[in-house]
């Protein structure tokens, strides 16, 4: 981060910095359906971007986002797991039409209504099966006020640019606690580059030489467009499963998978000589910082990684805990869902993890498991 | 053979079924209102009529299972064209399962025409009831005749608020229905009412579609409500939420040296939240790291009202709080819901008001009348008590703090100075 001079200290909360963010980086749209602990999102978003929308419900919210990116807007939600329970069929159909949007999801305690103004960190593997087919949808995970600020820039422009819906991972506390905050460690944010087909051959609404298709809405009369949430070849025409379809639904996961390592963000601090590495993300990774610090301070060697991009998973977290001797995770659930989605069934027994279920992991528990 | 709107006169349903009748009828009206192929974005449901889109020359988007309609107001909301229009395709099954989101776009009227195949049943799923069957028609889930009745769409779509409204049945030239629907400024929905020959022929034999209406309660005819078509308007924005939050010059000091966690717990309604805020705010101007969370019942109205507080000299990264360092109780609901990690606390400082019974604690114990200067103002007191006391920050720094924020007009401060011996 560019530190400035002279020091602009407020006091602020991580929703506001996500769509203001958000906001500069181009997204124009928001879709709400109130839900704790996502409100303040959509408090702000109200207050900021140029179209606000009140939905009757989740559901209507991702079809009201899917046809307002079909004319060529960049919506957002924030919503939590009952929400994003109701919008999952939608956003199967937006990723089908290959459509840029943006999905905050606030966690709180589950399973169902849970606790509504209780933090948690357990949706993340159902974020990784949310689509049919077990294709990725990219999410994207604040791990603090930087990343509110620096992730949602890059969950719009990945929006964008790769034509898919993307998850902003958060959770409750992370967007509702107020924080002393300089923004002067704020980086300028980009407005993604919007570029619409504008070739002279015939428009196809899934035709590609690459990966991702060129976007063209359907508020112009050159070319006809044809979107399209069944299987469907790269016209957009309804298939049964010809190969062209098929390939087309390839290539949505390939798509992702290809160009996740522009999108591949995490902190890494290493040690020299640490053979134990703490792992967390979210929220979780607060205690994280401050467990190895301590550490660090009584002379405990020990490494840190933050990981930020979560679906799909980059190869370089394996690569990283592969060099320790034991690896410590650390999220708030109590079945290491980052160990699951990195390890499979095949989790090492080097593997150790800290959980937590109502209540936020403490660094003198992290502390604690690296000790053992 | 290829029209302007159709790629083809062979379109793909069954022999006798009146969705080839609404698609050419559709067309017709289509090519009589002189607009032009992409200037319609047809939107369509699953169900028998959704195959028609591979037919279409217009923009196409075919969606999820009942949620046209909703997809189709999503477009219709962002169509800066007026003389765009959006279709959406729809059977009697989605309208079931996707009834709300009639009901929505007739609520706010908005730019679109929803083409209702009312076939009765559901026919692509192999003939069962749909929430629009008939009571006495027989499908292959109720071979005896559908013991329920069914919604009368037209008259829900009219009562929110559709301009135009139609029901017809679906036999020769209907091509005027979808004139009248498509030239509507606003919500329209044209109900075709048919008989699946797969399914609701076989089933029903004998029967006519006029009589199945008509005994049914239902009415051919049109339905309108004079009422302005839905506008896009948005409230005042702003063009950055950053420039709203007020920045904080360090301009006072603090003798803190050690990170410390404050739990402040009152009653809903007496400015807990708010004289946290100050508190943070003093803290930060007094060149301390802050993290500040507010914790109170769902029904945000009533019981306690807690905030938790960090103050470090340092970065704070982890902001949990269980036993605090400091507890600040100005009411008894404020000592209930902190009660148990009081009786933890091993060192510390409890700030009690003084009507409250102290709790088992390990903590220094110091008694104050809060609520003295009144309940609403026994947050804000204790908070500048526990500045005098604890000597962390200076407590006419939240006085300055209160001053900046102009709650002086709305908090008697002389009165909480003259209180404390300010």
């Amino acid at each position: 981060m560019q530190e400035k001079n002279k020091e602009q200290r407020v006091l602020i909360d991580g929703s506001r910095l996500i769509i203001e963010s958000m906001a500069r980086a181009g997204a124009d749209t928001f879709i709400g359906y109130p839900i704790t602990p996502a409100n303040a999102l959509y408090a702000y978003a109200s207050q900021r971007l140029p179209i606000m929308l009140p939905a009757p419900d989740e559901i209507t919210t991702l079809q009201w986002m899917s046809g307002l990116a079909i004319t060529g807007k960049v919506p957002v939600t924030a919503t939590s797991f009952p929400g994003l329970a109701l919008m999952v069929e939608s956003i199967n159909m937006a990723y089908m039409m290959e459509l840029p949007m943006v999905i905050v999801l606030v966690q709180r305690l589950g399973p169902a209504t849970g606790t509504a103004t209780c933090g948690a960190q357990g949706d993340l593997l159902l974020l990784k099966g949310m689509i049919s087919g077990g294709h990725p949808v990219p999410v994207l995970a604040t791990s603090d006020f930087e990343d509110c600020w620096k992730l949602s820039e890059q969950a719009v422009n990945m929006a964008v640019n790769l034509r898919t819906p993307v998850v902003l991972l958060t959770s409750k506390e992370e967007v509702m606690t107020q924080k002393s905050f300089n923004f002067n460690r704020l980086e300028e944010v980009k407005k993604v580059e919007r570029k619409f087909f504008d070739k002279d051959c015939a428009y196809k609404t899934y035709g590609t030489d690459g990966l991702v298709p060129d976007f063209l809405p359907v508020n112009q009369n050159e070319h006809q467009v044809r979107f399209n949430a069944s299987t469907h070849d790269q016209y957009g025409l309804l298939q049964h499963s010809s190969e062209d379809a098929l390939n087309n639904t390839r290539r949505l996961e390939e798509k992702v998978n290809e160009n996740i390592e522009h999108y591949t963000f995490y902190y890494y601090d290493p040690q020299k000589g640490a053979e134990e590495l703490v792992v967390s993300y979210g929220i979780s990774s607060a205690a994280a910082i401050d467990a190895v610090a301590g550490m660090r301070k009584q002379g405990k060697k020990v490494s840190l990684l933050i990981p930020k991009t979560l679906v799909p998973v980059p190869k370089v977290y394996k690569e990283i805990i592969e060099k320790y001797q034991k690896t410590i995770f650390a999220e708030e659930n109590i079945n290491n869902q980052l160990g699951q989605l990195i390890f499979g069934v095949e989790k090492p027994g080097n593997i150790r993890f800290v959980g937590g279920l109502g209540k936020m992991i403490t660094p003198e528990e992290i502390i604690k498991e690296v000790a053992k | 053979m290829s029209t302007q709107f159709l790629n083809t006169a062979s379109l793909p349903y069954c022999k006798g079924c009146g969705h080839d009748l609404i698609a050419k009828q559709s067309v017709k009206a289509l090519e009589n209102s002189g607009v032009s192929a992409l200037d319609i974005i047809m939107v369509t449901d699953i169900g028998c009529h959704g195959i028609i889109d591979k037919c279409m020359n217009t923009h196409t988007v075919h969606g999820l299972h009942g949620r046209s309609s909703a997809l189709g107001a999503g477009i219709s909301f962002g169509l800066e064209n007026p003389g765009k229009k959006v279709i959406v395709f729809i059977g009697d099954g989605g309208a079931t399962i996707g009834l709300q989101h009639i009901m929505e776009a007739a609520r706010l009227n908005l730019n679109m025409t929803v083409v209702l195949h009312n076939n009765m049943l559901y026919g692509m799923t192999g003939g069962q009831t749909s929430g629009l069957t008939p009571q006495g028609f027989a499908t292959t889930t109720s071979y005896e005749g559908n013991p329920l009745s069914g919604y009368d769409i037209c008259a829900l779509a009219h009562t929110a608020g559709a301009s135009f409204t139609c029901r017809a049945i679906g036999v020769g030239d209907i091509s005027d229905k979808f004139e009248n629907a498509f030239k509507t400024k606003g919500f329209s929905m044209v109900e075709i009412v048919e008989i699946c020959p797969s399914y609701g022929v076989k089933l029903n034999p004998k029967r006519k579609i006029t009589e199945i209406v008509e005994s049914s309660g239902r009415t051919i005819g049109e339905w309108r409500n004079e009422r302005p078509a839905y506008k896009l308007t948005q409230g005042k924005k702003t063009d950055d939420l950053l420039k709203k939050v007020s920045t904080i010059e360090e301009d006072y000091s603090h003798s803190l040296k050690d990170p410390i966690s404050v739990v402040l717990s009152g009653s809903a309604g007496e400015g807990v939240q708010l004289a946290a805020a100050m508190l943070s705010k003093t803290a930060i101007r007094s060149g301390l790291d802050v993290t500040q969370k507010g914790s109170y019942p769902v029904t945000v109205g009533v019981g306690f009202s807690t905030a938790e507080l960090n103050f470090s000299p340092e970065k704070i990264n982890f902001h949990g709080i269980n036993v605090p360092d400091v507890a600040i109780i100005t009411s008894q609901d404020g000592l209930q819901h902190n009660v148990k990690r009081i009786n933890k606390m091993q060192k510390g400082v409890l700030y009690i008001d003084s009507s409250l019974e102290v709790p088992e604690t390990g903590a220094q114990v110091i008694q104050y009348d809060f609520r003295g200067v009144g309940a609403k103002n026994a947050a804000l007191t204790s908070i500048i008590f526990f500045a005098i006391k604890s000597e962390i920050i200076n407590a006419k720094a939240i006085l300055k703090t209160i001053e900046d924020e102009a709650m002086d007009k709305k908090v008697p401060v002389g009165k909480i100075k003259q209180a404390l011996d300010m």
